[in-house]
């Protein structure tokens, strides 16, 4: 794993993959490191199919005890009180990631995030939260943007049906093959806050009710003071103001975001594991492309709504 | 998000699920963690360690074990009150029969094998249970809904056939890689180490018209007093270098070709082999023997020269012989057999070399002879989600709703999720439509045993077939037969057409049957007297069944094993000249025509919605139509 060919057992373990993305990607794999915040289902599909695929590292956070709630939809997660009692999330669910592939270095680092310095991101090359209020999604966001180096950073939210991915890559390079030729590719992606700043008047119409909705919900839980998720029916009211507002300000139509979809955002708000297993999935191949250099990335949100059961991208980013 | 409607619906639920590999641990998963309470799942495989970079229940030291019981020991240690009940069997055993099928609210495929796919597709319209399919091919995959009488069902739309070659392609011609594949594969390794009695094209090519004395069987038989090295040498030198002088002096096959060289083994070996020093001739990894190690050829993705591929070819022959002598005669390839693929690498890639084909790695050629599907655990676990969304909806009856989703490599039109809308059964579907076929066949030549073999099992995929002209049984399969009965029907199988005791001649109807999958099908004969040789080598034709073409130029290493996925319409390349049927490819790619009618257009009543909680703007709800496919696939080429 530290030399330049891949192992024997490498090979053998990774015949299937490597058929996909070849040799020199799974190197690049399993040299890589990874932080992720917030181990709820979704999250924990996605450790799964990045500990599975080879990455070098993963480093849980997440210091909250397990609950009833979390053993409903985390697979990683035995139901054994003597196995979880006194530990934290991230710690069970690292115990349970180093079963599904020895050769990824598993371990769990405590504490508030938001605490975390910026060389502290530096020894990872992608960032994963969940679980993240608005502002500490922009945090972090922050610190990954601040280093030298490119940290790839991701945010991922599950609410019921609805699934949402954000991506910022910062200045990307990479490099595909076309035909008989290889062409070079750059793309250029804005931070969260940027992204989220972009005017909605410019956004084209089609742009899905789910970015619009979602935005109205962070910012319902950040006037609010909540914790991402933590939000009721009861809501609703004050939501539907919150959007009257925003839209006004938009210089948009308030039908751009259906009372039905903000509804089902604030009652719907726990896991919902076929989602999990979708939005977890789609999330590993983005890492998987992002660290292996492989693969058009997806730019920038991308939302998928069991309901409609469509997987769309948006690239919300300035004309 | 669930509704106490749906919650319920989901715990009462009896759910079979057909497969516990890629695609059965992540659906076994998501159902546990969904609320499915009774799960059924089949599965004849055992674990391998190939299988662990994605079947995420299964540990290094399960392998060996079966895929379906282990995968349900998995799941309970983190959902412990739920009911899983494994078969560590093959699906197309008696025992699942209707009456199994019947109990279940809905069937979940996940399988890699068409054959399977059609008999539980046949079951499942007998015993009118919903199926759920799908499959994955690297980030391809796709997950389709089907109710008998609503929509298609999975034979509705014909799948690709095993893709062939033609004989001369093989044995004389070859222009690709795979050709040379093929030739090592199923020709020469088959006639080294496989069954001396099997018929074998390289007799044919191979044989010295200008020496009649020495018999092409002398050739690979090792002499009494030769040594492994000699005989080794003597058979590379027979196949690389004097057939192909054989072949260069047929003018006419090579007016248009580039023409081969033939290779002999002094030419490229300068020096007796001899064993390396120190070396073992195990690999470390796995305790096979292996050429490699003997060799010190350490990267399976390193290309040989032709004087490394000619070591290997040597010496994998000499350890055959040495080492595991005493399965020859009885070896079929495997490749999980690492000496028979390094054996067949390095024949593949001589020959290539000798036509002026590009040589390959050990790792590609594996995969070309080994049919591997490429996969990654993602796509599987994207397919699982969609499956366990469309299996609730089908528990919820919820017919407007059902989807066919196709999960893409590249998003068209932003979606890298497509949901589709069913199309409705096809009528000339003659699996759930019960349309009638026809057979042209010359009834004085083809025996019953030729209609039985090469139709009713092969292309019909019947599996125990009752054959009958009218009220008269011709042919049946059955453990209660009566002993003059079964003589009867061995007879049976030896006559021509026109000679049995009911006579099948041109105009004929014949009822075949499978009881198992209680399916049946009428087959008009029509007496034909000639057949092509090469384009029609069965000598019968059957039609009202449409085939979709094989890929002609699929030939990439990747794509060219039996793939589950059945992801984007296929193209029209034809295949011309179908012949002995030597490989597997990918197998499905939906034939989508702009001609079919959508649920919604058929039944009026169906099409009122109900007043739904979302609020539907019909402006934004595009799903997409079939009329796209044909732009989406050429993209898709780009």
């Amino acid at each position: 794993m530290n030399g330049e060919e891949l192992t024997e057992q490498e090979t053998a373990l990774y015949d299937r993959q490597i058929r996909v993305w070849g040799a020199d990607a799974q190197r690049r794999l399993s040299k890589s490191h990874i932080l992720v915040y917030g181990m709820k289902g979704t999250v924990a599909e996605f450790c799964k199919n990045i500990v599975l695929a080879g990455v070098g590292s993963v480093t849980l956070v997440d210091d909250r005890a397990v609950t009833e709630e979390a053993l409903s939809a985390n697979f990683l997660i035995l139901p054994d009180e003597n196995l979880y009692h006194g530990k934290t999330l991230a710690e069970v669910c690292c115990d349970s990631l180093k079963e599904f592939n020895p050769m990824v270095h598993v371990s769990v680092e405590k504490g508030d995030i938001s605490t975390f310095g910026v060389e502290f991101f530096e020894k990872f090359d992608v960032v994963v939260i969940s679980c993240c209020s608005l502002a500490k999604k922009k945090l972090i966001n922050q610190k990954c943007r601040k280093l030298p180096k490119r940290i790839a950073f991701y945010t991922v939210d599950c609410r019921g049906s609805c699934g949402e991915i954000f991506v910022d890559l910062q200045d990307y390079k990479y490099s595909k093959k076309k035909l008989e030729e290889t062409v070079e590719c750059q793309l250029e992606y804005p931070s969260f806050e940027d992204a989220i700043a972009v005017p909605w008047k410019v956004l084209p119409k089609r742009v899905s009710k789910l970015y619009f909705a979602m935005r109205v919900i962070e910012q319902f839980e950040d006037i609010e003071g909540r914790n991402a998720g933590q939000t009721s029916i009861a809501d609703l009211p004050i939501v539907l103001k919150l959007r009257k507002e925003l839209c006004e300000t938009n210089s948009v139509s308030e039908s751009q975001i259906p009372d039905a979809v903000l509804e089902r955002l604030l009652t719907d708000t726990s896991e919902y594991p076929p989602v999990c297993a979708i939005i977890g999935g789609i999330l590993g191949q983005e890492v998987i492309k992002a660290i292996s250099g492989k693969g058009d990335p997806l730019k920038n949100f991308f939302f998928f709504d069991a309901m409609d059961g469509k997987g769309l991208i948006e690239d919300i980013s300035k004309p | 998000m669930a509704s106490e409607e749906q919650l319920s619906a989901i715990k009462r639920a009896k759910v079979l699920m057909v497969g516990a590999g890629g695609i059965g641990c992540e659906l076994l998963k998501t159902l546990a963690l969904s609320g499915f309470q009774d799960i059924h799942i089949i599965d004849m495989d055992t674990i391998e360690v190939s299988n662990l970079n994605r079947q995420f229940l299964f540990r290094q030291y399960h392998v060996g074990q079966s895929k379906a019981k282990v995968a349900r020991d998995a799941v309970l240690r983190f959902k412990p009150n739920i009911s899983i009940t494994p078969y560590h069997a093959n699906v197309k055993e008696s025992r699942f029969n209707v009456d199994f099928f019947k109990e279940f609210d809905v069937v979940l495929n996940g399988l890699d094998n068409l054959d399977a796919r059609r008999h539980v597709n046949r079951l499942c319209l007998a015993a009118d249970v919903p199926l759920v399919e799908s499959g994955t091919t690297g980030f391809l995959g796709q997950v389709t809904v089907h109710l008998k009488g609503k929509t298609e069902c999975y034979e509705c739309q014909p799948k690709p056939a095993p893709k062939t070659y033609p004989v001369c392609t093989i044995t004389s011609t070859p222009s690709k890689f795979v050709h040379c594949i093929v030739w090592a594969k199923d020709l020469l390794f088959a006639k080294l180490f496989g069954d001396k009695n099997q018929e074998n094209d390289l007799n044919v090519r191979s044989s010295d018209t200008a020496n009649p004395s020495e018999h092409s069987e002398d050739v690979f038989e090792c002499r009494k007093d030769e040594d492994i090295e000699q005989y080794g040498r003597r058979v590379y030198d027979h196949v690389f270098g004097h057939n192909i002088e054989v072949a260069l002096s047929n003018e006419e096959t090579w007016k248009n070709r580039n023409k081969p060289r033939p290779i002999y083994s002094k030419d490229i070996l300068h020096v007796k082999m001899t064993k390396e020093n120190g070396d073992t001739e195990k690999d470390c990894a796995t305790g096979d023997v292996s050429a490699m190690s003997s060799l010190s050829l350490k990267n399976p993705q390193d290309v040989w020269s032709l004087a490394e591929n000619s070591r290997v070819f040597l010496e994998a022959l000499r350890l055959f012989f040495s080492k595991r002598g005493k399965e020859i005669g009885n070896l079929t390839f495997d490749k999980d057999n690492q000496l028979a693929v390094e054996f067949v690498t390095a024949a593949a890639n001589i020959r290539a070399s000798s036509f002026g084909i590009p040589l390959h790695s050990l790792f590609e050629a594996k995969g070309i002879a080994g049919n591997i599907v490429h996969a990654v655990a993602t796509t599987n676990a994207i397919i699982a989600g969609l499956i366990v969304i469309e299996a609730i909806k089908v528990l919820k009856k919820d017919n407007n709703s059902y989807r066919m989703t196709y999960c893409l490599e590249h998003p068209s039109r932003k979606l890298l999720l497509m949901p589709v809308e069913p199309y409705e059964p096809n009528k000339s579907c003659y699996v759930c439509s019960e349309t009638p076929l026809s057979l042209e066949v010359n009834t004085r030549h083809s025996k019953l045993r030729d209609f039985v073999e090469k139709i009713v099992k092969g292309k019909l995929g019947m599996n125990f077939p009752v054959i009958m002209q009218g009220a008269s049984i011709l042919y049946e399969v059955g453990e209660d037969l009566e002993d003059d009965m079964v003589a009867i029907y061995a007879a049976n199988l030896e006559k021509a057409l026109s000679e049995l005791p009911s006579p099948v001649t041109s105009g004929t109807v014949l009822t075949v049957e499978d009881l198992q999958q209680e399916f049946s099908c009428s087959v008009n004969i029509k007496h034909r007297e000639e057949f092509d040789e090469e384009k029609e080598p069965d000598g019968m034709v059957l039609s009202g069944w449409v085939e979709a073409p094989a890929d002609k130029d699929n030939n990439k290493p990747n794509g060219n094993g039996e793939s589950t996925s059945n992801a984007l319409p296929s193209e029209e390349i034809q295949e011309d000249e179908k012949d002995v049927e030597i490989q597997e490819t990918s197998e499905g790619t939906e034939n989508v025509t702009g001609k079919k009618r959508k649920l919604s257009e058929v039944d009026e009543s169906r099409n009122q919605k109900k007043p739904e909680k979302l609020d539907v703007d019909d402006e934004d709800d595009e799903l997409v139509i079939s009329d796209d496919w044909e732009s989406l696939t050429k993209k898709k080429r780009v």
